[in-house]
């Protein structure tokens, strides 16, 4: 009698066949993201190394040498699904896809003998199975990594300095100040001090959506560390909500000068460094004299 | 033995740290700056550290001591010029100084020492009017 | 964790501090260490060095370049044959000093680096190894 192997290799044209069907009857077939001639290619390579690696009578471990090509082929497919934006579903089709076609192909070559065949099924099953645990684990890594990837950009590119006035620094925060952001925050904020000589920084806070006890901690460090190079550090923008949870929580800011908008804090950044705004006294009329 | 010199300008005494500081030189700075204060009677410190790449706890702590001491002899200190790295550190080990002015640069350190000289000025200048008015 | 590169160096004096500090340096600059980061380590590494001279008479430090996950980073082991430290949990807590100091030394540097263990039993002296990445966290 023939091996599942052997009886699997012989109908292998008819697998992929199969297999193509069944993924480009799927409702949630992606072609606006990948042609058929690519999900053909993709499966034909997929289907050689399965062949390959069970034609040693390997089904229960997929770790083995054998299943080296199968698991890195699968993984090299997910990530690339991950990254193009595929859903998990669309992405775990591409193996249960699979598994509906060889348990097919089973039947059909095994109809006389349904001992063989129940556990032949079990067998391809488990393996299958494993091979999609497989698909889903490097699916989520790929989107962890594109995750990952975007919060270094955003942490990189919400964080600008800007020079108000000659001598006072302004730092808008957007978004939630975490550990590592706080350090970027800090190592921008205090080089520019240094580039620009000045004595006052304000970190506007209108922009985060949340303070708890640790972003409190982190501004109170932003702070403490301005405060060491020698300038001064406001905190502006400070919500109703902030106000109340920061009293709620117990945290003690009365170290720290607070002001409830931008505008305030400039003002009071201007009477610390002896500057005053005045409305200039124009003539009018001068406007209509054409 | 190896010193770090101590420069007197006016009524204030300015000490530029260029190396880092081993545990027997910064201990020896403490002592000469101490002893200069009350020769001098100085009524301010300039320490640049701006040169300075690490300040662990026990340098955190010399200045600290001089800070304290020198406040004792009638005299402020100021740290100037502290790089944004040792800054962040700093905070992170939990050490912020108290006690101790600081200020960007040595000018600015300065501008700061003759403010706080300037205030106590007139504040003495306002004591001794309230005797004045008082002795009339 | 792959070891790429290793030295050790014996602290048996207070002036042995700031060489050590260079030579922190030098491994951190090797791997690209950002100044922020360095001086972190750096200051960490010093504030374990003066404990290991105030409390155990000196001792041992080895570093080493270690990579994991795609992450490469500084390990510093420091070993010493001191008294040791018997109550961990204790020596940890923020604020706590047995010497005349500010009391920040080991949970303030703990705080300085990514990753810091401590072993320790009494009478055989103290063992602490810290990990700083290159990019940190």
């Amino acid at each position: 009698m023939n091996t599942t192997a052997q009886v699997l290799e012989k109908n292998r044209n008819r697998i992929l066949e199969l297999w193509m069907q069944n993924q480009l009857s799927e409702a949630s077939l992606r072609d606006d993201l990948m042609t058929s001639e690519e999900l053909q290619r993709q499966s034909q390579d997929m289907l050689d190394a399965l062949l390959r690696a069970i034609s040693k009578e390997n089904y229960g471990n997929i770790y083995a040498q054998e299943f080296e090509q199968v698991t890195d082929t699968l993984r090299d497919i997910s990530i690339t699904r991950a990254r193009q934006g595929f859903s998990p579903r669309e992405t775990g089709a591409y193996v249960l896809s699979l598994k509906k076609a060889l348990s097919e192909i089973l039947v059909e070559e095994r109809a006389e003998d349904p001992t063989t065949l129940y556990k032949e099924l079990i067998a391809i099953n488990n393996l299958l199975d494993n091979l999609s645990i497989v698909t889903f684990e490097t699916f989520i890594k790929g989107r962890e990594e594109v995750i990952l990837r975007q919060t270094d950009e955003i942490s990189e590119i919400s964080t600008p300095v800007i020079r108000v006035w000659d001598g006072i620094l302004a730092l808008p925060i957007i978004g939630t100040l975490d550990s590592a952001r706080t350090q970027i925050v800090m190592e921008n904020l205090l080089q520019e001090i240094v580039n620009t000589g000045s004595n006052i920084a304000i970190l506007d806070i209108s922009g985060v959506p949340a303070v708890d006890s640790l972003v409190a901690q982190h501004l109170i460090k932003t702070v403490s560390a301005t405060r060491l190079m020698g300038a001064e550090c406001i905190i502006s923008g400070i919500r109703a909500e902030i106000a109340q949870t920061i009293v709620h929580l117990g945290i003690d800011l009365s170290n720290i000068k607070t002001k409830a908008s931008l505008a305030s804090a400039l003002q009071l950044a201007f009477s610390m460094t002896n500057l005053e705004v005045r409305r200039s006294e124009k003539k009018l009329g001068l406007n209509f004299s054409r | 033995m190896e010193r770090i010199p101590i420069l007197k300008m006016g009524p204030f005494l300015l000490v530029t740290i260029q190396v880092d500081l081993y545990d027997r030189l910064a201990l020896n700075l403490e002592n000469d700056l101490i002893s200069m204060v009350s020769q001098t009677g100085a009524r301010g410190v300039l320490i640049d550290i701006s040169a300075v790449s690490i300040v662990d706890s026990f340098m955190g702590r010399i200045l600290g001591n001089i800070a304290s001491m020198s406040r004792i002899m009638d005299a402020e200190t100021v740290v100037v010029g502290m790089q944004p790295a040792v800054a962040i550190t700093l905070v992170e080990l939990g050490l912020t100084l108290q006690g101790v002015y600081t200020a960007l640069n040595v000018e600015k350190g300065m501008e700061l020492l003759n403010k706080k000289l300037g205030s106590d000025l007139a504040q003495d200048e306002d004591e001794e009017d309230d005797q004045d008015d008082r002795d009339e | 964790m792959i070891v790429m590169s290793k030295d050790t160096m014996e602290i048996v004096r207070e002036q042995d501090v700031v060489p050590f500090r260079n030579r922190v340096r030098e491994f951190c600059t090797r791997i690209g260490m950002s100044l922020v980061n360095q001086t972190k380590l750096i200051t960490a590494a010093s504030e374990l060095v003066r404990n290991m001279l105030k409390y155990a008479n000196g001792g041992e430090v080895l570093l080493e370049i270690v990579s994991q996950n795609a992450k490469t980073g500084v390990r510093l082991t420091f070993t010493d044959q001191g008294p040791g430290i018997s109550d961990i949990a204790l020596a940890m807590r923020d604020g706590f000093s047995t010497g005349r100091s500010l009391g920040l030394g080991l949970p303030g540097t703990k705080r300085l680096v990514n990753e810091f263990d401590l072993k320790s039993q009494p009478g055989q002296g103290t063992t602490v190894t810290v990990i700083h990445w290159k990019h940190g966290r």
